[in-house]
């Protein structure tokens, strides 16, 4: 049992210092491009004229109904044999996490607006709102707060998602634990993997409950109230990213 | 805020006989029902007009029609005399791009039966939002107008309290006023205390009294509170299946209706 943890303590030091860095470098570009996909793809799919839909529609549709790891592959392999644009193995890592992930995204974007009561939409055109302006002041306000808990969802699985990037040859913390497995066995390394997984997806999904108790208290949802009530909710907030830098 | 002159200044001085409103020919479908057919009407400049009539009669189509969140299925609206929608030329009917749908549409302001108040800002925001980012007013010159209006609403020190901390006929005193902060040429009112507790409509209806009193905005109002009809109102168009079956002064609608779907109509509802 002691040996265990001896192994255990050896894996997962390995793990951090030779995995992290390219799992959370492709998680991080994998979000952002995912969050931009979902926004461009969702509103798409929403507002734009018909032809615009259709298009955006099938954007989605491929990303959603083929796989990841095709998709790691082509752009890889098939890609540079085809266009000459060789992106290297952490732009193509992030590239394809974030079109994938981000045609999920864009359902859940189009979801959040299509919830923004008719009424809001309504008012803001019966005051003349130009497009962008209805949009970026009216709605889009109301629908991050309703988008966020989809968001992560998805960005959760994102930091499990990325557990493929090992294929376009990343030395992620999935490719370290196989490493590390030969020197201390099966279970101390992919144990250390999994906990080091869980805690990033730990702080990601707190992180987003932050964001989304904000949104929320914009809006005068949960648990806004009185000005002393919302003073203690601030105190709470500000306590959160202090757990998050013990995790 | 057009605070001076009477409603008759404007129409009696005008060169452009135009009146404000004309629906011409006008026809609405959802789908296969047709709700609007035929209908004609005009309102004059300054005038306030008050529809009744059962539910389901068309009233909320003919204001959603003006405010442009219902598509025209046939037929024009002149705003003005110029086309909100639509236009005619050499005989033929166009439908006119969004910019200048929005040019005209600006003249025009709408209050709901639900406030729909923007949730995610305050009371004051609320009323400077489209002032600021739609007529390009400074944020300074919004706010004061603003202020002056939630002052005649009875609610400058609610103007930093968000939405939620207001009872229902608060928030719906903040949606006049927001629409006024627009400077309309024409407001629609759509049974804008139905959905208010009765110890509230009150002072909503106060307001629009004020309103009425004070400016010389053309209003078109639906509203199943007939005194306030009677106080605010210079005529009443009855309505029924999408058509006109009767139109007088309150005076007379409500004393002697002539046609019986009408004289039924008032029976059920007084
Ligand atoms: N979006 C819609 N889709 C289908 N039918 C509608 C829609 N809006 C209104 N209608 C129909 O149009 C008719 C007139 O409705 P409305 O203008 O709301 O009447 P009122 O305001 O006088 O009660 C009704 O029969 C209603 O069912
Ligand atoms: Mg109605």
């Amino acid at each position: 049992m002691s040996e265990f943890f001896t192994d255990l303590g050896t894996a997962l030091p390995r793990l951090v210092e030779e995995g992290l860095r390219d799992t959370l470098l492709s998680f991080l570009g994998g979000a952002v491009l995912m969050v931009l996909v979902a926004v461009l793809l969702g509103l798409a799919t929403h507002q734009g004229p018909i032809w615009l839909r259709g298009i955006s529609r099938a954007i989605v549709e491929f990303f959603r109904g083929t796989s990841l790891v095709v998709q790691l592959f082509f752009l890889f392999y098939a890609l540079p044999t085809l266009t000459g644009v060789d992106l290297g193995s952490m732009w193509t890592a992030i590239l394809a996490l974030g079109l994938n992930y981000g045609a999920y995204g864009a359902e859940v974007v189009r979801g959040s607006l299509a919830a923004v009561p008719k009424g809001q939409w309504e008012t803001a055109t019966a005051l003349s709102m130009p497009w962008a302006t209805k949009i970026r002041r009216i709605i889009w306000p109301q629908a991050w707060a309703l988008m966020l808990p989809g968001f992560n969802n998805l960005l959760v699985m994102l930091v499990k998602g990325t557990a493929v990037v090992g294929l376009v040859l990343l030395n992620d913390l999935t490719f370290e634990s196989e490493q590390v497995r030969r020197e201390v066995g099966t279970w101390p390394a992919f144990l250390a993997a999994l906990i080091i997984y869980f805690l990033i997806a730990l702080v990601v999904s707190g992180v987003l409950r932050v964001l989304e108790r904000r949104a929320q208290r914009r809006l005068g949802l949960g648990d806004f109230g009185s000005q002393k009530e919302r003073r203690t909710d601030d105190e709470t907030d500000d306590a959160a990213p202090a757990h998050a830098g013990v995790a | 805020m057009p605070t001076d002159s009477t409603p008759t200044t404007e129409a009696a001085t005008s060169t452009d006989p135009a009146p404000r409103i004309e629906f011409e020919d006008v026809e609405k479908k959802f789908g296969k029902t047709t709700v609007l057919k035929d209908l004609n009407f005009t309102i004059g400049r300054g005038e306030r007009v008050t529809l009744i009539g059962p539910s389901g009669s068309g009233k909320t189509t003919i204001l959603r029609l003006l405010m442009t969140l219902e598509d025209l299925t046939d037929g024009y609206i002149w705003v003005d005399g110029d086309p909100l929608t639509h236009d005619r030329r050499d005989g033929k009917r166009v439908e006119l791009k969004p910019k200048q749908i929005a040019q005209v549409r600006k003249r025009i302001g709408m209050v709901f039966q639900q406030f729909n108040l923007f949730p995610n800002m305050s009371v004051l925001d609320n009323i400077t939002e489209a002032p600021i980012h739609v007529l390009g007013q400074s944020k300074d010159e919004a706010k004061e107008n603003a202020l002056t209006l939630l002052d005649r609403v009875g609610l400058r020190n609610r103007a930093d309290a968000h939405p939620t901390q207001l009872s229902g006929g608060q928030q719906q005193r903040v949606a006049i006023a927001r629409a006024l902060a627009m400077d309309p040429e024409i407001l629609l009112l759509d049974e804008v205390t139905s959905a208010l507790d009765p110890e509230l409509v009150g002072d909503v209806l106060g307001v629009l009294e004020d309103v009425a009193e004070t400016t010389d905005i053309t209003m078109l109002i639906v509203t199943h509170e007939m005194q306030f009809a009677r106080d605010v109102s210079q005529r009443v168009m009855m309505f029924d299946g999408g058509q006109i079956v009767e139109e007088a002064p309150p005076e007379e609608m409500f004393t002697r209706p002539k046609n019986e779907r009408t004289q039924k109509f008032l029976e059920a509802i007084i």
